[in-house]
Order: C-alpha cells, then structure tokens, then sequence
C-alpha cells in the first residue's frame, strides 16, 4: 500500500514527517496510548532501567573511548590518565565501571522477575529467549570491558576465561591461539577485546529492539499471570506507567549515585590496581561478582571438560526454560509449591555466589556442589515435574476482579458476573 | 489536559494554573537541570587534560641561531618560529607606515623592547592554518624578505605582518619573556 500515512498529529511540521515517516505515530501507540496491564508492581519497573543503564554504559563508554589507548603498554596508564587529568574522567569512568555492576543487578532482577511470575511461558517464549540472548550478550561485554583496563585481574582474568575454550578436545588449544591472536593473552588480544567491546553494545541495542518489538505484539505479562480481557484490565503506557517507571529510575539513580560517590571501588578488586604482569598470578583470583555463581560452578565440579560444559549449561538451560517448565499456570502466586522453590533457586544461585568468592576448600567445596545440585534439578527435574503434580490455587477471573475487589481469586459472586467491569 | 474543572472546584485555584501545571514545570526543569549537568560533564571531558595543560612552556636556547635564521620550536602542539633579524630586517620591518598594512601594527609592539632583532611568531598562517616557508635563508621568503605561506600565496615581512595575499590578520606573537639575554620562555 503506498502513498501518505494519514497522520492525526495537528503541528503541520510534525504532521508533515510523520505523514512520510510516521514514527510520531508509533511512538503515540507503542509508548503513547500503548494498552498495558494495570496490575504492575515495582518489579516490571527493571526492563525500563535496563534500558536506561544500557544507554549510561553506551554514553560513558563512548567518552572513555576517546581518552583510552588499546595498548598493553599504554592501557594501564591511560586509565590512570583518565582518572587523574581528563576533565571529570574519574567521574565518567566510575559510572562506567559501577554501571556494569548496577546493569546486572537491574537485570538479575528483571530475570527473576520472569521466573517468579511465569514471563516466560507461552506466547511469550521468544521473548524470553531474546532476553537470554541479551544476557549472554552482556556478559561477553563485560568480561571484555574488565581487561581493558590491564590490571592484574583484567590479565588473569582473561587468561582464565580464555582458557575455557581449552577443555574442548583437540580443538580446544587451537580456539585459544586463535582467541588471544599469539600464544598468551597480549597486546593483540586487548586490541581485540576493545574492538569487540566497543562493537557488542550496539548489537546489544539491535537484539534489545527485538525483545522490544516482540514483547509489544504479545504484551507484558502481569503479576497475577493472567491475559488481558478487555480493556477494562489495561492502561495506557503514558502517563501512568512513564510515571511509575519514573519513580523507580529515581531510586535506582539514587543507588547508582551512592555506589559512584560513596563507594566506587567497593565491588572492584584491589589486585586491579596493579599493572598486569603476565610472569605473576595474583594468591587471589576471582572474577568480578556478577559471574562468581558461574564461576563456582566450573570449580565444583572436579573434571575439567564437564566443569566448562556445566558452567555454560547453566546459562543454556534458560533457552529451554519455556519448556521445562511444564504448568500452565504463570505466576507463582497461584502455585503454592513453585513459590517456595523458586526461592530455594535464588537462595543457590546465591549461594553458589557465595563459594565463588571463597577458595575451593572445605566446606565451600561442599556447599557449591550442592547448590550446583539444586540450580540444576531445579531447571531439570523439578519444574517439568511440579507442573503434573502441583495443585494451583483458583486463578482470578480478571486483572480488574482482584485490583477492584479485593485480592486472590475464586468464583464471583453472584450477579456481578453478569454485568463485570462497567467501571475501570 | 491540565485545567479539569474537577481540580480547579476543589482547590479552588484559578483555572489557568494547576497542581499539575506546577508538578510539570518542576519536573521539566528538574530534568533540564540534571540532563544539563550531565552534559557539561561530558563535553567538559574533551576539553584538554590537565596533563595537556601542564605543557604550557617551553624554554628556547638563542645562542645557536645565526644571524637571518630561524628555527622552529614546538609549543603547545603549535610551531613557534624563532628568527634572529639582521639589521636591514628590522629596518625593514620599522620603517613600513602603518597606514599600507592590511593589518596595522607597529614593530615596536611586536618584539620586546631592547631586543629587537629577536622575532618569535606562532608559525601558522592565519588563513587556513599551513606552516609558512622562510625559516631557513634558503627557503621562498616573497617579496618582503618574510616569511611565504606555500598553500595559498600569503606573504609576510620580516615582523610577521601580513602584506599580500589572503591570509586575513598578522602572525600572531605568543607569550613570552627573556630569562637571560639568550634564553627566552614561550608560554
């Protein structure tokens, strides 16, 4: 269909673009007048500052770029540079390096979001799966992020990570060659690394724009798990969910803030503060928080292919969660088992966080096998089971049932099911 | 959206101002406020670095150059030509009326009294920002025994004074001062 898209916007000038582009209508409708659950809590406040946290990482990140030498002889110092004489470049560069950590706790939380309240089940499956392509994505960001700076973590670190791709046999030496681009993690490797870190962001961005895309032709889900029944269950994005989003940007700034002016060094490593030097392993060494759960994974188990291949099962599994998971009931208000295990999940997914942070002695050793255990059984073993056996509480009829007349659900009561909703 | 009559009824204000309107306003410069900040910070970050500041002078040694040379001395990323005039030079260079210079200024203003067979320009020509010829006895100097900028013809005399050519405005003289007969501080 060509010609003019009729565009209602009454400024001639906007209505003039937005007749031959209308992206202003878009806009209107995606953010605008967009129909959105009205039952929302705080948590779907997450996507919202994943977002902003994304941009944060991109503006910064494009700055510290232009005082930052890619160079292993020079990297270290540049850094040193931008704290000490670029104008506000310890600024810049601390909300960079708390932002990444501030983006995984915001996204941590959106995930456990979709896990508690079943974002993740039909139509919403490929949602889900874009946002594990996101994580991944993430990670590989960060952990190339972390080298950059050519400490002594960002080198081992990298050394360690790299190295990885060795259990894989008899290809596996020759993915690390090819990784690090020489026979140990050097200056091609942090030229690389650099390039990629620079480039995956907005891949990032591509891949996010997809999740949005998809997310506005099934709609978000809601904390009771139910689908949308009329309009009467809906607002409009704007301004009651700008609002809302509003409100927690305001926290999470306030957060970020104390994190950057009170205790910028708090989730860093002081073994970072050292020129990286490739003849000397620091006594200590741990990845930054955000992968130790991973990382005590890969150590709890003794063989060193298995420990690799579990530690990137553990985020793979999450592809298939849609189908592991096999009641039909989203939310875990209404399972009364689910919402007491998923706890148990985050309890081992904290726990294996914990061991992480510890030497792979003693009890640690103990603790993190059995969390392992658990993150496993529960994506593997529980979840497609619980869906046969669990009984779900009687689900409400509507989003506006429980929001007007008091919480939970079970049958109306007489005579309002004739006439439900008439006011919203 | 702002002026419902339920709200003005209530609180009984004029209908021309609300809560809202007040709430909106806050809000928008509140936000103007704090996008702003972040935007000085960040444009602020490409000004120079403080370690870019920190090579704001240079020390020249006169004793090696001869008598009608130059040399070329580095300042702040800029080249600074340093010329030991001959007598005829400055001769030349003070007896110009000002009145046929396209931009008027005396020699006298232009080198430090007493030492006026020492020229310290910054070599850049002020048309478009090309290093002009005229350091060296052997090089194109144009018909003023100056200096000639290659790019585009622009010709100065032996005081940095633009005679000829587009170049709008004199080769400017940067800051510096004498530590000792021979030895000077650019900067």
């Amino acid at each position: 269909m060509a010609g003019l898209h009729k565009s209602d916007i009454p400024n001639p000038v906007i209505n003039w673009i937005d007749s031959r582009l209308p992206i202003f209508t878009m806009i209107q409708k995606e953010y605008g007048v967009f129909p959105t659950p009205k039952n929302f809590n705080y948590f779907w406040n997450f996507g919202a500052l994943a977002m902003v946290n994304l941009m944060i990482m991109l503006i910064t990140g494009i700055f510290l770029a232009m005082s930052y030498q890619p160079n292993a002889m020079l990297a270290f110092d540049s850094v040193q540079h931008i704290m000490r004489d670029v104008n506000y470049g310890w600024l810049i560069r601390y909300v960079h390096q708390n932002g990444a950590s501030m983006f995984f706790i915001v996204t941590y939380i959106h995930i456990f979001r979709g896990m508690y309240y079943g974002s993740y089940k039909g139509p919403r499956e490929l949602l889900w799966i874009l946002g594990v392509v996101i994580l991944l994505l993430m990670m590989a960001t960060a952990f190339m992020g972390y080298v950059l700076p050519w400490g002594q973590m960002s080198y081992w670190g990298a050394t360690v990570i790299t190295n990885l791709f060795s259990a894989f046999p008899v290809i596996g030496p020759k993915i690390v060659t090819l990784l690090w681009g020489g026979f140990s993690v050097d200056q091609p490797t942090l030229n690389r690394f650099f390039a990629l870190h620079y480039l995956l962001p907005f891949v990032l961005i591509g891949v996010v724009f997809l999740h949005i895309a998809a997310l506005h032709i099934v709609g978000s889900n809601n904390p009771l798990g139910i689908d949308v029944k009329s309009d009467q269950d809906t607002l409009p994005f704007h301004p009651y969910y700008t609002a809302k989003d509003s409100v927690g940007v305001c926290v999470y700034l306030i957060v970020f803030a104390a994190l950057v002016f009170f205790f910028p060094n708090f989730l860093g490593d002081p073994n970072n503060f050292i020129e990286a030097n490739p003849l000397q392993t620091p006594a200590d060494i741990v990845p930054e928080w955000y992968f130790l759960p991973y990382y005590a994974i890969l150590r709890s188990v003794p063989n060193k292919l298995l420990g690799v291949c579990m530690m990137f099962g553990s985020l793979l599994v999450l592809f298939v969660l849609p189908w592991l998971d096999t009641s039909r009931v989203r939310s875990a208000r209404f399972r009364p088992i689910y919402r007491v295990l998923i706890w148990v999940w985050v309890l081992a997914f904290i726990g294996l966080g914990v061991c992480g942070a510890h030497k792979p002695e003693g009890v640690w050793v103990v603790l993190s096998r059995l969390c392992t255990l658990y993150y496993f059984a529960h994506f593997l073993v529980i979840l497609p089971i619980l869906g046969k056996l669990e009984r779900p509480l009687p689900l409400p009829e509507s989003i506006s049932r429980p929001v007007t007349g008091g919480r939970g659900g079970g049958p109306l009561p007489s005579g309002a099911a004739a006439k439900p909703m008439e006011k919203a | 959206m702002a002026n419902s009559p339920a709200t003005t009824a209530a609180h009984g204000h004029p209908a021309d101002v609300t809560k809202r309107d007040m709430l909106q306003l806050v809000a928008g410069a509140g936000a103007a406020i704090f996008g702003g900040s972040i935007a000085f910070v960040l444009i602020d970050s490409m000004n120079p670095s403080k370690d870019v500041l920190a090579l704001s002078s240079v020390d020249v040694d006169l004793t090696p150059i001869q008598l009608g040379q130059g040399i070329t001395v580095m300042w702040q990323g800029k080249p600074i030509f340093v010329r030991q005039r001959t007598p005829e030079e400055i001769k030349a260079a003070e007896d110009v009326k000002l009145s046929e210079l396209n931009d008027p200024q005396s020699d006298k203003a232009r080198v430090k009294p007493g030492h006026d067979k020492w020229i310290v320009l910054v070599g850049i020509c002020t048309h478009l920002g090309c290093i002009p010829l005229g350091n060296k006895n052997t090089d194109m100097r144009g018909e003023w025994g100056g200096w000639f900028c290659p790019c585009h013809g622009s010709q100065y005399d032996t005081s940095g004074r633009i005679r000829k050519g587009p170049a709008p405005a004199n080769l400017p003289v940067p800051p510096y001062a004498f530590e000792s007969d021979t030895k000077i501080k650019i900067g």
